[in-house]
C-alpha cells in the first residue's frame, strides 16, 4: 500500500500543494487532475522519490518509499520517453526492462512490440518513428511489467484511439491483478470496470 | 549484479558506435593540439623532448573536458537518467559502467595514439612506452573524477565552462605523476614510483568516485 501523509511541495517561491493525504491500496487507480502548472508532475516525481518533499512523508508497505525494495515494485513512465533515437525499438525495450530489473528475452520483447502495434518496425532506429510510435515503444513496458505500482505521467498523450483502448484495457488487467496505478491525464479515462478516484490539485 | 554493469557498458558502446562522429572529434582534437606544438616551437629537438610529456598530458586533459559533457547529457535529456535513478540496481554500479564505457571510447584511443604523436617530439622508444603506460593508467582517472563534475553541472546553462573550472584542478595529481613518469625516464631515473602513485590514484578514484557521482546525480535531478 502507498501512503501519502501531510505531503507538501514547493516550486521556486510557490507552494504547489500542502497537507496532501491519501492512501492507495491494491486494485485502486488514482487520477491526479488539475490545470497546467498545478503540480501534477511534481507530485508524481515526489511519489517515485526523484525529488524530496518539503514536508510530509511517502510510505510504501509501511516503510519509507525509497531504495531498492521500493524501486523493485515501481514502474514510472514520465513525460520524457526515455527512448534512445539511435537504438532500435527492440533494443530500447530490452535495455529499459533490464534497467527496471526484469530482463526480457528477444521473443517476449518482440511479442510486446507487436501487441502495441509496432510489428514490422522492431528493428528500425526509433529516430525514424513518429512521436506516437516512440511513445508506444515506451508504453510497451506496461505490457511486460509485473511491478505492482505504476506511476504514469500523461500515458495517453500522442496515442491514437486503438492504442488508448489497448492501454486502458491493460490498466484494467493490472488493477484486476491487485496492481495499483497513479496517473495524470487530460483525456477522459475509461478503464473497464473501474471508477478512478480523482485528486484535484490547485 | 555484474550483469547490469556489463549491459550498461554494452549499451553505451553501442550508442557510441552509432554516434561515431562524437568519438572521432575528441580524438582528432587531441591529435591536432599535440601536433601544433612541434610546429609552433620549431625543430629544436632538445626543447621538444623536454616539453613532450607535459604537452601530451595537457592535451589529454583538454580532450577529456570535451567528451565529459556528453557523459550524462543525452540520458538526462531523453529521460533515461530518471529510469536509471529508479532502477532497483545500485546506481553506483550503473554509473561505473557508464564511466568504463566512456573511457573506452574517449580515453583509451588517446593512450593508443599517443606513442605515435610522441615521435614528433623525438622521444626515444622506451619513453614512448612509458608515455603509453602512464596514459593507460591516467586516462581512466580523468573519466572517473570528471564524472563527478559532469553530474554536478548537469542541466546547467554554461555547464561546460563550469565543468572545466570544477574538474581541471582535480586533475592536477594525475597530470603531475603522469607527465612526471615520462620526464623521470628521460632524466635517467626510474619511472616506477610515478607509475605506482598513478595506479594508486586509479584504484582510489575507481572505488570512491562512482558513489559520489551517483549522489551528485540524485542532487542534480531534484
Amino acid at each position: 500500500m502507498l501512503e501519502v501523509v501531510h505531503l507538501g511541495c514547493l516550486r521556486g517561491e510557490r507552494t504547489l500543494f500542502s497537507d496532501l493525504n491519501f492512501n492507495l491500496s491494491a486494485g485502486e487507480l488514482i487520477q491526479i487532475a488539475g490545470a497546467n502548472g498545478s503540480g501534477k508532475t511534481s507530485l508524481l516525481r515526489l511519489l517515485c522519490g526523484l525529488s524530496s518533499p518539503l514536508a510530509g512523508e511517502i510510505r510504501w508497505n509501511n516503510a519509507p518509499a525509497r531504495g531498492e525494495h521500493f524501486h523493485r515494485d515501481l514502474l514510472y513512465l514520465g513525460h520524457l520517453a526515455a527512448v534512445k533515437d539511435e537504438l532500435t525499438a527492440l533494443e530500447n525495450l530490452r535495455i529499459a526492462s533490464e534497467f527496471g530489473g526484469t530482463p526480457l528475452n528477444p521473443e517476449q520483447a518482440l511479442e510486446a512490440l507487436s501487441r502495441i502495434g509496432l510489428a514490422g518496425r522492431e528493428h528500425l532506429p526509433t529516430k525514424v518513428l513518429s512521436q506516437g510510435q516512440k511513445r508506444r515503444v515506451m508504453l510497451a513496458r506496461l505490457l511486460v511489467s509485473d511491478a505492482p505500482l505504476w506511476i504514469l505521467d500523461e500515458p495517453l498523450t500522442a496515442l491514437d484511439v486503438h492504442a488508448v483502448d489497448l492501454i486502458q484495457a491493460r490498466l484494467a488487467e493490472h488493477l484486476a491483478k491487485q496492481g495499483m496505478v497513479v496517473l495524470t491525464t487530460h483525456q477522459s479515462l475509461q478503464v473497464p470496470g473501474i471508477t478512478p478516484r480523482r485528486i484535484e490539485l490547485g | 549484479m555484474g550483469n547490469v554493469l556489463l549491459s550498461v557498458i554494452r549499451r553505451d558502446l553501442l550508442l557510441a558506435f552509432r554516434r561515431r562522429a562524437d568519438v572521432l572529434t575528441t580524438l582528432f582534437f587531441f591529435v591536432i593540439v599535440v601536433s601544433l606544438f612541434p610546429l609552433g616551437v620549431g625543430p629544436e629537438m632538445k626543447t621538444l623532448r623536454l616539453i613532450a610529456p607535459g604537452v601530451v598530458w595537457v592535451a589529454a586533459l583538454l580532450a577529456s573536458m570535451l567528451s565529459l559533457q556528453r557523459l550524462f547529457a543525452a540520458d538526462y535529456q531523453d529521460g533515461t537518467l530518471e529510469q536509471m535513478l529508479l532502477s532497483p540496481q545500485p546506481l553506483g554500479l550503473i554509473v561505473f559502467g557508464k564511466i568504463v564505457a566512456h573511457w573506452m571510447v574517449s580515453g583509451l584511443p588517446l593512450a593508443l595514439i599517443a606513442p605515435l604523436l610522441g615521435l614528433q617530439f623525438d622521444l626515444p622508444p622506451e619513453a614512448l612506452g612509458i608515455l603509453f603506460v602512464a596514459l593507460l593508467l591516467g586516462t581512466p582517472i580523468l573519466s572517473l573524477i570528471g564524472a563527478i563534475g559532469a553530474a554536478l553541472t548537469l542541466g546547467l546553462r554554461g555547464g561546460g565552462v563550469l565543468l572545466s573550472l570544477l574538474v581541471l584542478p582535480l586533475y592536477i595529481p594525475a597530470l603531475i605523476f603522469g607527465a612526471g613518469a615520462v620526464e623521470a625516464h628521460i632524466a635517467g631515473v626510474s619511472a616506477e614510483g610515478h607509475l605506482s602513485l598513478l595506479a594508486a590514484l586509479l584504484i582510489f578514484s575507481g572505488l570512491a568516485t562512482p558513489w559520489v557521482t551517483a549522489l551528485a546525480l540524485r542532487i542534480s535531478m531534484e
